[in-house]
C-alpha cells in the first residue's frame, strides 16, 4: 500500500520530501561533491532547517544532543569519503549510548563504487560494527522506503544510529515519490511488552528480598519511564542508584537516591550494590565502569535484569530473572504485580532496616572535596553553576574529570537534564552536543561543561553557534591539562606527567595560556569571560546567564591538582573503593 | 570446554548480509569453523549454516547479537543427533598403475566417486559428515594427497518440520540494500 504521487522528481527531491515526511525539522551537516544534489532541494525546504557546521563530527554530536533532549531522531548529513569518515566518531558514540540518529552520506556514483574513486570510502563497511543498521542506495526509487525504515529502526526498540549512504547518481536520477504506509521489516520486531511470567517472578523475588537496590540505567530515560520509576521506588521504598547515563532519571533530591555507582561512584551507591541481595536492573548493562572487577561485583545479589535489548541480558552478569521489554512497560507491570501480590496474598517486602542502613552510609559519606588553600576548586565551579542555572537548564559534559564532577556536583532533578558521552567516552562531545541540545530546546539554558582538552577538539562549532543564533554557554573547567589522565599519572605513574600538560593555564603556574580561551571566544563572535577565584564566581556565572543573544565561554581557571573521588581503581573490586588517596571508608559495624 | 555448534541462520537475501554476519562474529571474538551460504525454497531468503566452537553461554550471546541484525530472520541451532549434516570434499590423489586399484577401492568403501582421472592422479568427490571425511583422508594420505577443496557444512533437521515457516513467507520481494 503506497500513497501515490505520480509527479516526477529527482532522487534528491525525493530525499528531501522523504525527510519531511519523517518529520525532520533540523539537519546538521556540511555539503560536498557527492551529496551536493541533495543540498539544492534542501535550500527550498520550508520545514527543514539545515545548520551548516564546521566539522562533520560536530554534525554527528549535534544530532545526538538534539535527539537526547527531544527524544526524537537526530539527523546529520555529510558528503562521501572524508565527510563520511568524519562522522564515524559520533556514530560510534551514538551506538554505545543508544542515541537515535540517522546519518545521511553522499556516495560516489554507482559506476565509480569500488574503483577507489575521488572521495570514495566504503562508509557502510566502515560503520557496520557501530550502526544499528545501514543502507547503500543506488536506485532513486528506494529512497523514500529506505528513509522511512531508517527513522523507524533508529527510533524504536533500543535506539541507535542508522546510516543511509546514497550514490550520487541515485540523487540525480529521475524518479517518483511513494511514501510507504507500512514497513516490511520481517527481521526487526523489538519486544516491548514484558512477559507476565517473568514480571511475576521478579515481584516474587522482590517480596522475598531483604536488601534490594534499583539499579537504574539510561534505558529508563530512553523509555520516558521516570514517573513510573518514582512510583515504584516510593511504593516499595527500595533505594535507587542511577548510572552515569541515568543521572536525572530519578531526582537527586529524593531521599531514596544513593547517587551514582561505579568507578567514581558514591560510597553509598557502590556499597549498596556490593551488599545487596537483589539488584533490580532497569535499562542498565552492567558496564565495566559500574561493576569493576566482575567476579566480585554484588557477590550476594540475585539479579532481575530488564532491558529492551535481549542481548544485554546475561551478557556480563547472569540474570536470575530476565525481562525483555520497554522499561516503562516493565516498571508499570511490576507496580501492578507488586500491588496485586500485596492485596491478594498479603506478601510485601519490608526493607526499612536496609533503607535506614543505606541512608546512614549516604549521610556519613557524602560526595565531597577539600578546597585548595589558593585558587579555585573545579567542584565549586560546578556546584555554583548548578545552583544558579538550576534543574531547568541542560548540562552537557565532555569526557574526563570535569565530566565526573558534573555528574556528582550538578543536582539532577529531571530526565534529559544531563547529556554526556558515557560508553564511548568521546572527548569533544560537549560543545557540538550542547549546540544540538540548544537547537532542540530553543529558549532554554544549555550549559556545556567542558575540559580544556575536550574543548580544543571541537570548539570550532562556536562559529556555527554564533552565526546560527544558538546561544549555548560553555564552562571550560581549565586545569591546563588532560586532567583525568594526569590524575592516573599521579596515582599510578609516580606523578610522571607524560604528555598531559596542555599549557592553557596562566603564567602563575608556568603555563603559556595557548590558546587564550577568552580571546578565542571573542574571535568566534562569542562573549569570553574568565574567572580564577571564588569571590567572582557567582557574578561571572550570573553575567553569562544574562547573555541570551550569543554564545558565552567562561574560562574557569581552576586548581590543577584536584582529583576525582571516590575512585575504584581499574580492574579492582568495588569493595576497594577509596574516598581519597589511599583512604578507604571507615566502616562501623552498623554500616554494613 | 567449548563444543561445536551448528547454527542455521535464515537471512534476507540482500547485499552485505554475509559481511554483517561474519563481521559480527569477528568483533564479538568468535571464530567461525565453517560457513556455507545458499538459497532456500523462498527466493528472498538465504540460508547460512555456521559452525562455531564456543561454550554454551557465549553461544547464547552471539545468537542474541545475530538476532539483532535487521536482515537476520531466524536462527535455529541444529543438534547433530536430530539433524543431517553434510560436507562436500574434492580430493586430488596421486596414483600410479600400482596404487590406482587401491585408491579406487577406498573410493568405493567410502561410497565416494571419481570425478576426474589423469595418468598420475584421480580426483575424488566425497560427501559425508566430518568424521567420515577425516577417516577417508587418513586412508588416502599414504598415496599422496595433492590438493583438497572442502565445502562448509550444510545441515537440515530430521523429520517433516521446516524452519522456514509461514511467517517468513511474507518477506517482501527484491530489496535494494
Amino acid at each position: 500500500m503506497t500513497e501515490q504521487i505520480a509527479e516526477q522528481l529527482t532522487g534528491a527531491q525525493s530525499l528531501v520530501r522523504a525527510l519531511e515526511h519523517a518529520g525532520v525539522d533540523t539537519i546538521f551537516g556540511i555539503p560536498g561533491g557527492a551529496i551536493l544534489p541533495a543540498y539544492d532541494p534542501l535550500f527550498d525546504s520550508e520545514q527543514i532547517r539545515h545548520i551548516l557546521v564546521r566539522h562533520e563530527q560536530g554534525a554527528g554530536h549535534a544530532a545526538q544532543g538534539y535527539a537526547m533532549v527531544t527524544g526524537r531522531v537526530g539527523v546529520c548529513m555529510a558528503t562521501s569519503g572524508p565527510g563520511a569518515t568524519n562522522l564515524v566518531t559520533a556514530i560510534a558514540d551514538a551506538f554505545m549510548d543508544s542515541v537515535p540518529i540517522v546519518a545521511i552520506t553522499g556516495q560516489v556514483a554507482t559506476h565509480l563504487i569500488g574503483t577507489d574513486g575521488f572521495q570514495e570510502a566504503d562508509i557502510r563497511g566502515i560503520t557496520m560494527p557501530i550502526t544499528k543498521h545501514s543502507y547503500l542506495v543506488t536506485d532513486a526509487a528506494d529512497i523514500p522506503r529506505v528513509i522511512a525504515e531508517a527513522f523507524h529502526i533508529a527510533g524504536t526498540g533500543r535506539p541507535g544510529p542508522v546510516l543511509v549512504d546514497i550514490a550520487k547518481d541515485a540523487l540525480q536520477a529521475s524518479t517518483s515519490f511513494h511514501w510507504p504506509t507500512e514497513l516490511a521489516l520481517p527481521g526487526y520486531r523489538p519486544t516491548t511488552r514484558p512477559h507476565g511470567k517473568q514480571v511475576r517472578e521478579a515481584a516474587r523475588l522482590m517480596a522475598a528480598a531483604e536488601r534490594p537496590v534499583l539499579y537504574v540505567g539510561g534505558g529508563v530515560i530512553k523509555a520516558n519511564a521516570s514517573a513510573e520509576l518514582k512510583m515504584l521506588a516510593e511504593l516499595t521504598q527500595i533505594p535507587v542508584v542511577t548510572t552515569l547515563m541515568a543521572r536525572g532519571a530519578f531526582p537527586d533530591s529524593h531521599e531514596l537516591h544513593l547517587g551514582m555507582p561505579g568507578m567514581h561512584g558514591t560510597v553509598a551507591a557502590v556499597a549498596a550494590l556490593q551488599r545487596s541481595d537483589l539488584l533490580i536492573s532497569l535499562g542498565a548493562r552492567f558496564d565495566d565502569r559500574v561493576t569493576g572487577q566482575l567476579a566480585s561485583f554484588a557477590p550476594l545479589a540475585k539479579i532481575i535484569h530488564a532491558d529492551i535489548d535481549p542481548a544485554e541480558i546475561s551478557k556480563n552478569r547472569t540474570a536470575d530473572v530476565p525481562i525483555v521489554g520497554d522499561c516503562r512497560e516493565v516498571i508499570a507491570d511490576l507496580i501492578t504485580m507488586l500491588q496485586k501480590q500485596a492485596a491478594d496474598d498479603g506478601v510485601q517486602g519490608d526493607y526499612s532496616a536496609w533503607k535506614s542502613q543505606m541512608l546512614g552510609v549516604k549521610a556519613k559519606f557524602p560526595v565531597g572535596y577539600d578546597k585548595p588553600e589558593t585558587g579555585l576548586a573545579p567542584q565549586t565551579v560546578i556546584e555554583r553553576l548548578s545552583a544558579i542555572a538550576g534543574p531547568e537548564a541542560t548540562y552537557v559534559a565532555g569526557v574526563g574529570q570535569h565530566q565526573m564532577w558534573a555528574a556528582h556536583y550538578v543536582d539532577y532533578e529531571r530526565p534529559r537534564q544531563w547529556l554526556n558521552s558515557g560508553g564511548a567516552g568521546t572527548m569533544g562531545y560537549s560543545v557540538p552536543a550542547a549546540m544540538g541540545a540548544q537547537v532542540g530546546l530553543p529558549g532554554s539554558v544549555v550549559w556545556a561543561i567542558d575540559g580544556d582538552g575536550c574543548f580544543q577538539m571541537t570548539n570550532q562549532e562556536l562559529a556555527t553557534c554564533a552565526l546560527e543564533g544558538i546561544p549555548i554557554k560553555v564552562a571550560v573547567i581549565n586545569n591546563s591539562s588532560l586532567g583525568m589522565v594526569r590524575q592516573w599519572q599521579t596515582l599510578l605513574y609516580e606523578s610522571r606527567y607524560s604528555n598531559t600538560d596542555l599549557n592553557t593555564g596562566p603564567e602563575s603556574i608556568g603555563a603559556r595560556r595557548i590558546p587564550d580561551f577568552v580571546k578565542l571566544a571573542d574571535a568566534y563572535g562569542c562573549v569570553g569571560l574568565r574567572c580564577d577565584n571564588e569571590a567572582d564566581l557567582d557574578a561571572t556565572i550570573e553575567k553569562a546567564m544574562a547573555i541570551t543573544d550569543r554564545p558565552v565561554v567562561i574560562d574557569f581557571v581552576v586548581e590543577r591538582d584536584a582529583m576525582v573521588w571516590p575512585m575504584v581503581h581499574g580492574g579492582a573490586s568495588n569493595d576497594d573503593i577509596q574516598i581519597a588517596r589511599d583512604l578507604a571508608p571507615e566502616w562501623d559495624d552498623e554500616d554494613l | 570446554m567449548s563444543t561445536q555448534h551448528t547454527l542455521s541462520v535464515l537471512v534476507e537475501n540482500t547485499p552485505g548480509v554475509l559481511a554483517r554476519v561474519s563481521s559480527l562474529f569477528m568483533r564479538r571474538g568468535f571464530n567461525i569453523d565453517s560457513l556455507a551460504v545458499g538459497p532456500t525454497e523462498i527466493p528472498e531468503i538465504s540460508r547460512m549454516t555456521i559452525v562455531v566452537n564456543v561454550d554454551e553461554l557465549p553461544l547464547e550471546q552471539v545468537t542474541k547479537q545475530l538476532n539483532k541484525l535487521v536482515n537476520v530472520l531466524k536462527i535455529v541451532e541444529l543438534d547433530s543427533s536430530s539433524a543431517v549434516e553434510r560436507e562436500l570434499m574434492l580430493i586430488k590423489v596421486k596414483t600410479d598403475p600400482q596404487t590406482r586399484g587401491q585408491v579406487l577401492e577406498t573410493v568405493n568403501l567410502f561410497r565416494a566417486k571419481v570425478v576426474d582421472v589423469a595418468t598420475d592422479a584421480v580426483t575424488i568427490e566425497a560427501t559425508g559428515d566430518a568424521g567420515k571425511l577425516t577417516a577417508m583422508l587418513n586412508v588416502l594420505e599414504p598415496f599422496g594427497i595433492r590438493e583438497i577443496a572442502q565445502s562448509g557444512r550444510v545441515a537440515i533437521g530430521r523429520g517433516s518440520r521446516s524452519i522456514t515457516d509461514r511467517t517468513l513467507r511474507t518477506v517482501p520481494g527484491s530489496q535494494a540494500s
